[in-house]
């Protein structure tokens, strides 16, 4: 056996674990943002019928009559079994035409006892199964994969003719969630790096004896839990909590500030949270400046700015690069701190996520909005890749 | 001292206050014998740690999570050991691919990991288990451990191994008695990291353990969520004592590195 296939039977232990405990999991969820799995298997007739149609005018009797026979199986088949397959895919028909969700199972109970035709049997239960919209709605979700949740996240959808447009403004919320997320993510990245490149300059260049105290002193809240420091702002920030009480003691307010629930808790906490990842980055790549090249800058005759600007600026550059990449990708993916010290306006995409995948159980929109969310982190870091590059990534 | 460095030092003792006050300003809170949320305190008492170890809550959510983390640890540690070895000893076809899946638990949101994790382990009957919540865990802790034992083997020499072949000793042998005990500090302080990241974790603990797993930081996010009591910044304080062990034996592991 050669070498590189003892080495690669080393890492092979970690590799498979990870593909079975980690990405496979993930391009299983990920896969649910485009699979269509509730309506086919209960309107199968329908979905074959309707796959020749041109989506315009309404379709023809072949359409009503293998509903109507879809509808019977399907609701003997729940009431057999006991599952509920006909308001899986009234959920997920309610999501394109909204009405669906009680249309549906009212047409499947009196299409049971329904005589004469499908066509007029169908229309005398619901005028709404005489518009083109419904029938479309059915064929969408045909499947066995289909954009619908992809372009519902970013405020799109298909109209009954195939072609895209933009969703009704009271669904349209998506992109005004992505950009707020990606809006956070930038304002504390660029917080961080106001605060951050200074306290590593003073880490880098501070006496010796210093130095220990100043690394400490970013060391402890990096290593104290995420949990605790999102506690300890609540605590600090909340009604009756630690800031107000000192402000009402001192006399300087009289009425509690509401300091909790809003976007600059939220802003605070995950500057916090995430300076050191900012700081440390920067701290490696100044520590390993030569300092020799800004002195003599210095004397060449240029200005302390100019030699900051021209010389030190550029060389600690990899450094402030992977400290930005570090803390934006960790702001996109912040869940746990927005969660309790943000309002509902304060939500980024990880709650929506976590919001369709527990409370609504829509497996479709929780993947789509998970795919949207590690396309913007892959972006990220490929820009980054391209930019600076990983070999030149030095942390403390 | 010029002005400039003056005010350097001031902001970087803002930015250092900025860090650490916080806490440090919430922690004592849970030493009070009333039960507010804000100062003077009304007296100082143990009582909310006394009501930590009495409940049926907390300790045994302390509990859950050391056997989590100290079991995540050992998962990542075997494994992110033996992968970082093989990626030092040799290239492989691939290796850039295979290293691109090894750290992405590093940068995929937590969120993420947690709803797929309970899509997934659900029917597989890992969900409200231990073993699903460790195996989780480790996934999150692996790549921290094989970037520490990478930064480990850059200072062993690989001409030892060499040595030791040509004294009679089998690969296995020769890693065991001659490579292992050189990177032991870096493997280690591997562990730890990951030990840490398990004991940080609020996300995939939130949706894939039940009741009988709930970690601390879980309970800590429950207790937030609902209404906040003292018991919960004695628990903090827990917490806090824990990872700054974490980040001693961390320290004392660097320095024995060589």
């Amino acid at each position: 056996m050669s070498a590189r296939w003892k080495a690669a039977a080393l890492v092979a232990p970690l590799l498979l674990f990870l593909l079975l405990v980690f990405v496979a999991p993930i391009g299983t969820f990920l896969f649910r943002a485009v699979q269509e799995a509730d309506v086919a298997p209960v309107l199968p007739r329908t979905v074959s019928v309707l796959a020749d149609w041109n989506g315009a005018a309404m379709p023809g009797d072949a359409a009503f009559t293998a509903l109507a026979k879809d509808l019977r199986e399907a609701r003997t088949r729940d009431q057999e079994t006991g599952g509920g397959a006909i308001a899986r895919a009234a959920a997920r028909l309610n999501a394109d035409w909204p009405g669906f969700r009680s249309l549906l199972p009212m047409t499947a109970r009196r299409i049971a006892a329904a005589e004469g035709p499908p066509r007029e049997a169908l229309l005398s239960i619901s005028e709404d199964w005489g518009t083109p919209a419904v029938w479309g709605a059915i064929r969408r979700a045909g499947g066995p994969v289909s954009d619908f949740n992809l372009l519902a996240v970013l405020d799109l959808k298909r109209d009954a003719a195939g072609g895209i447009t933009a969703a009704p403004a009271d669904e349209a919320i998506f992109r005004g969630i992505l950009w707020r997320t990606l809006w956070i993510g930038a304002l504390a990245t660029v917080i961080c790096l106001a605060i951050g490149y200074p306290l590593a300059w003073l880490m880098a260049t501070a006496p010796p004896r210093w130095v220990p105290f100043l690394v400490a002193g970013v060391m402890l809240p990096f290593w104290t839990s995420l949990i605790v420091r999102t506690a300890a702002w609540m605590v600090l920030l909340q009604r009756e909590g630690v800031v107000n009480a000192a402000l009402q003691a001192t006399h300087l307010i009289t009425e509690p500030l509401p300091l909790l629930f809003n976007r600059g808790a939220v802003l605070l906490a995950m500057v916090h949270i995430l300076l050191p990842f900012m700081v440390l980055p920067i701290y490696g790549s100044l520590r390993a400046l030569d300092w020799r090249l800004p002195r003599a800058a210095m004397s060449l005759g240029a200005s302390p700015l100019r030699s900051f600007l021209r010389v030190s600026l550029p060389l600690s550059l990899p450094g402030v690069g992977a400290g930005c990449l570090l803390v934006f990708i960790q702001a996109l993916g912040f869940y746990v701190t927005p969660a309790l010290l943000g309002g509902a306006n304060d939500q980024m995409v990880p709650y929506f996520v976590a919001f369709y995948a527990s409370r609504t159980v829509n497996w479709g929109m929780a993947a789509a909005l998970s795919v949207l969310l590690l396309l913007a982190v892959v972006l990220v870091v490929a820009l980054y890749g391209r930019l600076v590059g990983f070999s030149k990534v030095r942390t403390a | 001292m010029r002005a400039s460095r003056i005010l350097l030092w001031t902001f970087g003792a803002l930015a250092i206050l900025f860090l650490m006050a916080p806490v440090l300003a919430v922690l004592p809170l849970s030493f009070s014998s009333g039960s507010f949320l804000f100062y003077p305190l009304p007296g100082l008492s143990l009582r909310w740690y006394a009501d930590f170890w009495t409940s049926d809550f907390w300790l045994p959510a302390l509990w859950n999570s050391l056997k989590v983390g100290t079991g995540a640890a050992l998962v990542a540690g075997s494994l992110g050991t033996l992968a970082a070895f093989g990626l030092w000893r040799a290239e492989f076809p691939g290796k850039s691919l295979v290293m691109a899946v090894l750290l992405a638990p590093m940068v995929v949101p937590g969120i993420i990991v947690a709803v797929a994790l309970l899509l997934v382990f659900g029917p597989l009957g890992l969900t409200n288990s231990f073993t699903g919540l460790i195996l989780a865990h480790a996934a999150l802790g692996a790549p921290f451990v094989v970037v520490t034992v990478l930064a480990a083997l850059q200072q062993f020499d690989a001409v030892q191994l060499r040595a030791a072949a040509s004294c009679g000793a089998s690969p296995i042998r020769a890693f065991l008695r001659v490579c292992l005990p050189q990177i032991l500090p870096g493997v280690a302080a591997g562990a730890v990291f990951a030990f840490a990241t398990s004991l940080d974790e609020v996300a995939v603990a939130l949706f894939i353990s039940g009741p009988a797993q709930r970690t601390l930081p879980r309970q800590m996010f429950s207790g937030l969520n609902d209404s906040i009591s003292l018991t919960i910044m004695a628990a903090a304080m827990v917490l806090v004592l824990l990872s700054g062990l974490l980040l001693l034996a961390v320290t004392l592991l660097r320095r024995r590195s060589p």
